[in-house]
């Protein structure tokens, strides 16, 4: 399986690295938000109980984590041109490991996960966002969004495999990432927003990347937080990377 | 005794039934073999379940009852010794087209576990085979269909498969690069013992490549042999008349009936066709029977069996009319 994850991951790797005009044009949204977001909505740090003292500073890691989610939700993307042509047919009627698959894909969209990450932290800091914590914070941050990105882009390439679709494919993903993103700490200090959304945060994984990430940025971090929510994050990521990969059956039975 | 490559026995596959769509019954019973080193061509309209056929014999899906042996291992016991003896080129163009030629080929030879240097060697090998080895470093995405189709077949041969699955290879390709392509399998049989199954609905495509011929309608091989064997099991010439308005009330269809040395007559919208002994001898009583009443006709041909005949004679209509049904 390794081989075959390597070998796969090569490929997508690189046809993302012959197409970089798509990273850029992903990262136009964050830093939309970031920068008009972040400026009109300065003033929120000024509410009673709102955790931080920069905005900008807050909502970078947020953000991180929403792109992440929104690039990875097309993902599936990828499988569902080979499906329209006829190479997932023939890679699926050879001796490759659909565990490898699956996997090399996965690892060439966690790649893209980490350029913009570092893009996003590039465009936070130009506005102003400032850290306390140390490497550490950043590597965190890192991490969980590559986790972010793995889980629901294998989430986006099972939703390919089941639909076939774009369209289907990029509805459900939409329909998804908003509340995801809405219903987290991203935007908003907990202490502010109503009890049901902290509720809901409290089953959201993306919130948990968004909570370990700005915690080991923090001056002083919560380190059990930051390892409870990034276990979390693991291990929703390997239970949705094991029932995707299991979707090729499912699209073998209907071919 | 005669080895068979590839052994099919009462394959059953019905589709579950979809939103707006009936169950779809694709394949109903259907048994075929191909012996080591033949082609076979799989002959039918569209939906008469080639492609199913092909897909349950490469693993991709699995029939819901039969049995089936590829290279001597089950399809559904052994699918990972099958996967490593089989090549596949499915109905769609199945390369990458973000890669180059090259890729692609290094790509799938490494698949199979062929070395880096070995599978680079081996698309070398076969990028100069088919012509392409001036393309071999353009993306796919810049090559003519033609060539594309080309470098699917390239593909399917990668590692060196002992049976190769040629869906529909020239569908959809223009005359010349059909041709082009039809002289890459008539060269690639008889090589290396490589069997092939090759599915087509053109009837001339499968009298130019195919060693063995089985012609499937709705889920089932309807008949079987060599081309020739199949021409010839017919008796006599096959006789068309065109008529000016259509024989809607069968007056025209009782009168040819009654001559002598007619065979069973087809009615097709206003077209006739009947087999007859002789062509020579039947064509002049045809014109003279229809002269008497004034019946208007356009033409009459008469011509030696083809296997457009051969189809009529085993699915009861002519392969032009499947395939718009279809």
């Amino acid at each position: 399986m390794s081989t075959h994850t390597a070998l796969v991951f090569g490929r997508w790797t690189r046809a993302s690295y012959r197409q970089p005009a798509l990273i850029a044009f992903t990262l136009i949204q964050p830093a939309i938000w970031l920068l008009l977001f972040g400026q009109l909505f300065q003033g929120v740090v000024r509410i009673p109980g709102f955790g931080d003292s920069s905005y900008i500073a807050f909502l970078t890691p947020g953000i991180v984590m929403m792109t992440a989610l929104m690039t990875s939700g097309w993902s599936g993307t990828s499988f569902i041109q080979d499906m329209e042509r006829g190479v997932m047919d023939r890679l699926l009627a050879s001796p490759v490991s659909r565990g490898g698959l699956m996997a090399g894909q996965l690892l060439s969209n966690a790649t893209t996960t980490l350029i913009q990450t570092i893009l996003v932290f590039a465009i936070g800091f130009a506005a102003g966002a400032r850290y306390d914590g140390g490497v550490g914070g950043y590597l965190v941050t890192i991490v969980a969004s590559m986790l972010v990105g793995t889980a629901f882009g294998s989430l986006s390439n099972a939703v390919a495999l089941l639909t076939r679709q774009q369209e289907a494919l990029i509805g459900i993903s939409q329909f998804v990432s908003l509340p995801l993103t809405f219903m987290s700490s991203i935007m908003i200090d907990p202490s502010v927003a109503p009890h049901w959304v902290n509720v809901a945060a409290r089953y959201n994984p993306v919130d948990w990347a968004t909570i370990a990430a700005r915690q080991s940025l923090a001056a002083d971090p919560d380190w059990s937080s930051v390892w409870r929510h990034g276990a979390y994050l693991l291990a929703f990521t390997l239970i949705v990377g094991w029932l995707s990969t299991r979707a090729f059956r499912t699209y073998q039975r209907s071919v | 005794m005669i080895t068979h490559a590839l052994e099919a026995v009462d394959l059953v596959k019905t589709y579950p039934a979809g939103r707006k769509k009936p169950p779809l019954r694709a394949l109903d019973g259907l048994t075929v073999s191909v012996p080591e080193g033949v082609v076979l061509g799989l002959l039918g309209p569209n939906g008469a379940g080639k492609s199913t056929t092909v897909k349950i014999l490469t693993t991709l899906s699995r029939a819901d009852s039969g049995t089936a042996r590829v290279a001597g291992y089950d399809v559904v016991a052994q699918q990972d010794q099958v996967r490593r003896s089989i090549g596949y080129v499915p109905q769609k163009t199945s390369s990458d087209p973000m890669a180059t030629g090259l890729e692609n080929l290094v790509l799938s030879g490494r698949i199979f576990g062929l070395s880096r240097q070995d599978a680079v060697r081996r698309a070398g090998e076969l990028l100069e085979r088919f012509g392409l080895a001036d393309h071999g470093s353009r993306a796919v995405k810049t090559y003519s269909g033609g060539m594309q189709r080309k470098l699917d077949v390239a593909l399917g041969l990668v590692h060196r498969p002992r049976v190769l699955f040629l869906d529909e290879p020239t569908t959809g390709l223009d005359p010349e690069a059909r041709a082009d392509l039809w002289n890459e399998v008539i060269r690639l049989s008889g090589q290396e013992g490589l069997t092939v199954l090759l599915t087509t609905h053109y009837l001339e495509e499968a009298d130019r490549l195919a060693g063995q011929l089985a012609i499937v309608d709705h889920g089932k091989i309807v008949a079987e042999g060599t081309p020739e064997a199949l021409k010839s099991a017919l008796r006599g010439d096959s006789v068309q008349v065109e008529l000016v308005d259509a024989d809607l009330d069968g007056s025209v269809r009782t009168l040819l009936q009654q001559l002598p040395g007619i065979g069973e007559i087809v009615v097709e919208g206003n077209t006739l066709r009947a087999r007859v002994d002789r062509g020579a001898t039947a064509v002049p009583a045809v014109l003279g029977a229809l002269e008497d009443k004034a019946i208007p006709v356009v033409a009459v041909t008469v011509s030696r069996p083809s296997l457009d005949d051969v189809y009529l004679q085993h699915t009861g209509r002519s392969f032009k009319v499947a395939e718009e049904a279809a």
